[in-house]
Formats: structure tokens, C-alpha cells, sequence
């Protein structure tokens, strides 16, 4: 395969194979193990807008496969300011390079570097548009709580209109037949194409501003972040964040292994009280993004992961 | 046949220049501004909308005189009207007949009306693609961004 651009790139059994290469390099992700599968290969990292989470979990997974990483710096402080285009800057790092991950405030922006290099680019967000590892460590997230993910429950809960993580997700879970809920509020909810385009696809869907009453039999509950700049009006937004706030109170009636996730960083939409509850999974899932990625890399660079990691690993 | 013989002579015959002949009732207009024929333009140009047809019910015709169309006007033309004729005419008889092809991909024909497309930068050098989703009523999806289009938004971003 070439790149990683959208979640269409990858079949269904794609997807699982790779979510269980990631498994498997678990240890090499928690520093336990040393399994040098990258080592001799550079990953460029072009971050074309600052996102230290997703740049620093890229780079983390990289090295912890004993690969190295190029970064290209500043954006302020590039060639990019003085006017280079993306298809020179590909051009250059491309010969320095064997994989590019990237994130660029255009859309499109990856399918283009991908038509302009010989190296296989990781899409790391595209303006509005695709987020593919993001949507790989939820996946992943999800099936380490379950042990699968065909035929579950999942709530998505907060703003569902301008989250294209929440737009990607949904489109996953609906190839694994999930069955979603979208609890939000007027303002912010799932733009209607995305909603067609899903029941196109046999997406069992259900809409709802009240997140309580569809909690209990929820299997997965995935909040996100209602931004204050999205309102007009102060009063409105108060009472709109308020209604999307989960607090450990809240989950007297849900299911034992229903899991709770956020992309992070969170603001109110989950109170500290959740934490330390079985239900709080949204710190894994950030950990997860470097298990994710390392597999992906895997994946991108044609090398297979060892079926027993621990045999072929050495203690650190 | 007949029937086209006589919608064709509603508009008086043009010793040189291109009939554009089967255009989707109500596109002539649009046709037109797609080939940038405007109040600038000074070489005749005649237009017959809503003629009876047996094939389409209803149709538009345009003929311009003096000017024949580029390959790269008839790749725009194919985008309104993927079914038309076009005939070359040269004095007064048909000199060539030009087929429209509206393909899988549109490449370089317009550009993507995404403003936060990376494509909308003038500078990047690869080829505007859009991929033909239905032919009539038109829709492309552009092969960057994956914006879903239609001839609405297209027709202000010719190249
Ligand atoms: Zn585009």
C-alpha cells in the first residue's frame, strides 16, 4: 500500500490486523521490551501546524522501534513562510526520509503530498478534513475494553458538528455494524450529510440532546469538547456545557464495562471524579496513540511484527 | 432526423463557426459562460432554447460563428451538456464533428470550490483533479479534499 490518507485506505481486515500488531507491541510502547524493527529508517515529521500530542506520540513511536526522526522545525521559521509550496518541501524531505507523518491546515493537503513523494505519508490531520491515527487508536482503545467491536453501543456525546474526529469515528464504527448514538445539542450537531451518508451505509442511528438518558446501556461513551467560540451568546453556552458534563454521580446506573473516552484535552465535560472510576479510559487512549502508530509504521514500511514480541525482544 | 434538420434551421444557417446541437434543455446560458462567451465577445453568436427533440423532449441549441472550439473548450462544454453534437461548420457545410468525452476524471478543467482546499494555492504544481460522481446533473469530487460539487459552484472556477 502507499499512504495512510483516510480510513478508506484500509479494508476491515486491515484494520484488525493491525490493531493486533499494535496489541502485541504493547510492551515495546510501555519501554518493557526493546524491539528495534525500524532501526536504519528516519521518519519525517512535518507539522505544517503545531500539535505537540500527535507530533510528539509520532516521534515517540518511532524511536521506540529504534527509528529516528526529522523534524521540520518551526513553521515560522521555515522555508514554508517564505512562500515554499508543499509539493517543494515534499520534494526535499522526501529524499531525507523513508515515511512522512504530517499535518497541514489544508484539506487535501496529505492525498496531495501523497501524489507529490515516493515515501508512504501518515496523514496526522488535514485541515477539516481526515485524521486516520486518531481513528485507529479509538478503534484501538475500544476493542482493548471489549475484546471487539462489531455490534457495540457507542454514544458520542458533546460537539459532533465541527469534530472530525467524531465524523471519522462514526464512519469506522458504522463498517463494524456499531450502533451509535449522538447526543448533542442543536447547535452542535452532526452535520446532516455525514448523518445521510452513515444511514446510506446501514448505520443504526439514534439523535438525542439528553446524554443521561442514553447512558445506561451504553458501551462506549465518547465525549468531546464544546469550545466557548462556538456560541454567540455566553448564557446559551453555559447552559450547553452544562449539559454535556459527566460527573462520577452519573454513573450509578451504567454498564461495569462501559468505557469513557475523550481525545484530550478536556475542559468540563468530565469531572476529575470520573478518574479514578473503572469507567475512565481517556488516559490510555492518549497512551495508545503511540501503540497505534508504532503498528501503523509497521504497516506503512512493509515490516511485519513478530508474532511473540517477547522471544524476539530483549529486556531493558 | 428530420425533426433535427428542422430545429437546426430555426436559427439561420452560419457559414463558418461551431453548432453546439442536444443541450440539456435550460443550459444554454450556462454553456456560455463556460466558454466565456459574454458581452465582450464579438463574434455572432445565436441561441435557441426549449426546441422540441425527440430524444431529449426538449433541448437547446447554440451557434457561434467564426470560432471553433479547443479541446479545452469542449472539456469544459462536457461538464454541462456530456451529450451534445458539435459540428465544426465550414462554409456552410459541416466540416467535422467533434465528440464530447466527460471520462472518469476531470483534469484540469476547473478547480475545486473548497477555499481551504491546499489545491486553491495557485502556486502548487500538480493537476486540479476532480473525479465525475454523476454526468447529468453533473457532481465531481475533487481527489485532494474530497469535497462532493456541482455545476452550480463550478461553473465560477473554469481554468
Ligand atoms: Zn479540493
Amino acid at each position: 500500500m502507499g499512504g495512510l490518507i483516510t480510513m478508506d485506505d484500509l479494508t476491515n481486515e486491515e484494520i484488525i490486523a493491525i490493531l493486533d500488531d499494535a496489541e502485541r507491541l504493547l510492551p515495546v510502547a510501555k519501554g518493557e521490551l526493546y524491539l528495534p524493527l525500524l532501526q536504519g529508517r528516519i521518519l519525517g515529521n512535518l507539522f505544517f501546524e503545531p500539535s505537540t500530542r500527535t507530533r510528539m506520540s509520532f516521534e515517540t513511536a518511532m524511536k521506540r522501534l529504534g527509528g529516528d526522526v526529522v523534524n521540520l522545525g518551526d513553521v515560522k521559521t521555515s522555508s514554508v513562510v517564505k512562500g515554499e509550496t508543499l509539493f517543494d518541501t515534499i520534494q526535499m524531505v522526501d529524499g531525507y526520509t523513508d515515511i512522512i507523518a504530517m499535518r497541514h491546515p489544508r484539506q487535501g493537503a496529505a492525498q496531495y503530498a501523497q501524489d507529490s513523494a515516493r515515501v508512504p505519508i501518515l496523514n496526522g490531520g488535514d485541515g477539516a478534513g481526515h485524521h486516520p491515527t486518531q481513528t485507529m487508536l479509538d478503534l484501538f482503545t475500544i476493542r482493548q475494553a471489549h475484546g471487539k467491536l462489531d455490534g457495540l453501543k457507542v454514544v458520542l456525546a458533546g460537539d459532533l458538528r465541527y469534530g472530525r474526529t467524531v465524523h471519522s469515528l462514526s464512519h469506522a464504527l458504522t463498517r463494524f455494524d456499531c450502533e451509535l448514538v449522538f447526543a448533542s445539542p442543536e447547535l452542535l450537531r452532526m452535520p446532516r450529510d455525514i448523518v445521510a451518508d452513515l444511514s446510506a451505509h446501514g448505520a443504526k442511528i439514534t439523535e438525542t440532546e439528553d446524554l443521561y438518558s442514553m447512558m445506561n446501556d451504553a458501551d462506549v461513551i465518547y465525549m468531546t469538547r464544546i469550545q466557548k467560540e462556538r456560541f454567540s451568546d455566553e448564557d446559551e453556552y453555559a447552559k450547553v456545557a452544562g449539559a454535556y458534563k459527566l460527573h462520577s454521580n452519573d454513573l450509578n446506573d451504567v454498564k461495569a464495562d462501559m468505557i469513557i473516552m475523550h481525545p484530550l484535552p478536556r475542559v468540563d465535560e468530565i469531572h476529575p471524579s470520573v478518574d479514578a472510576t473503572r469507567h475512565a479510559r481517556y488516559f490510555e487512549q492518549a497512551f495508545n496513540g503511540v501503540v497505534a502508530r508504532m503498528a501503523l509504521l509497521c504497516k506503512l514500511l512493509g515490516v511485519s511484527v513478530p508474532k511473540n514480541v517477547e522471544k524476539e525482544g530483549s529486556a531493558l | 432526423m428530420m425533426s433535427n434538420e428542422h430545429s437546426m434551421r430555426r436559427v439561420t444557417a452560419i457559414r463558418n463557426g461551431t453548432v453546439i446541437d442536444h443541450i440539456p434543455q435550460g443550459h444554454a446560458l450556462t454553456v456560455l459562460e463556460m466558454l466565456g462567451i459574454n458581452d465582450k465577445t464579438s463574434v455572432p453568436v445565436s441561441l435557441v432554447m426549449n426546441v422540441p427533440s425527440k430524444k431529449m423532449g426538449s433541448k437547446d441549441i447554440i451557434k457561434v460563428e467564426d470560432r471553433e472550439l479547443t479541446q479545452g473548450e469542449l472539456d469544459r462544454l462536457a461538464l454541462v451538456a456530456p451529450d451534445a453534437h458539435v459540428a465544426i461548420i465550414r462554409a456552410y457545410t459541416v466540416a467535422e464533428k467533434m465528440t464530447i468525452n466527460l471520462g472518469e476524471e476531470v483534469v484540469n478543467v476547473v478547480r475545486c470550490t473548497m477555499s481551504n482546499c491546499i489545491t486553491s494555492n495557485p502556486r502548487e504544481p500538480l493537476p486540479h483533479r476532480l473525479k465525475v460522481i454523476s454526468r447529468f446533473p453533473l457532481q465531481l469530487r475533487c481527489h485532494y479534499c474530497g469535497r462532493t460539487q456541482n455545476l452550480v459552484e463550478l461553473v465560477k472556477n473554469v481554468i
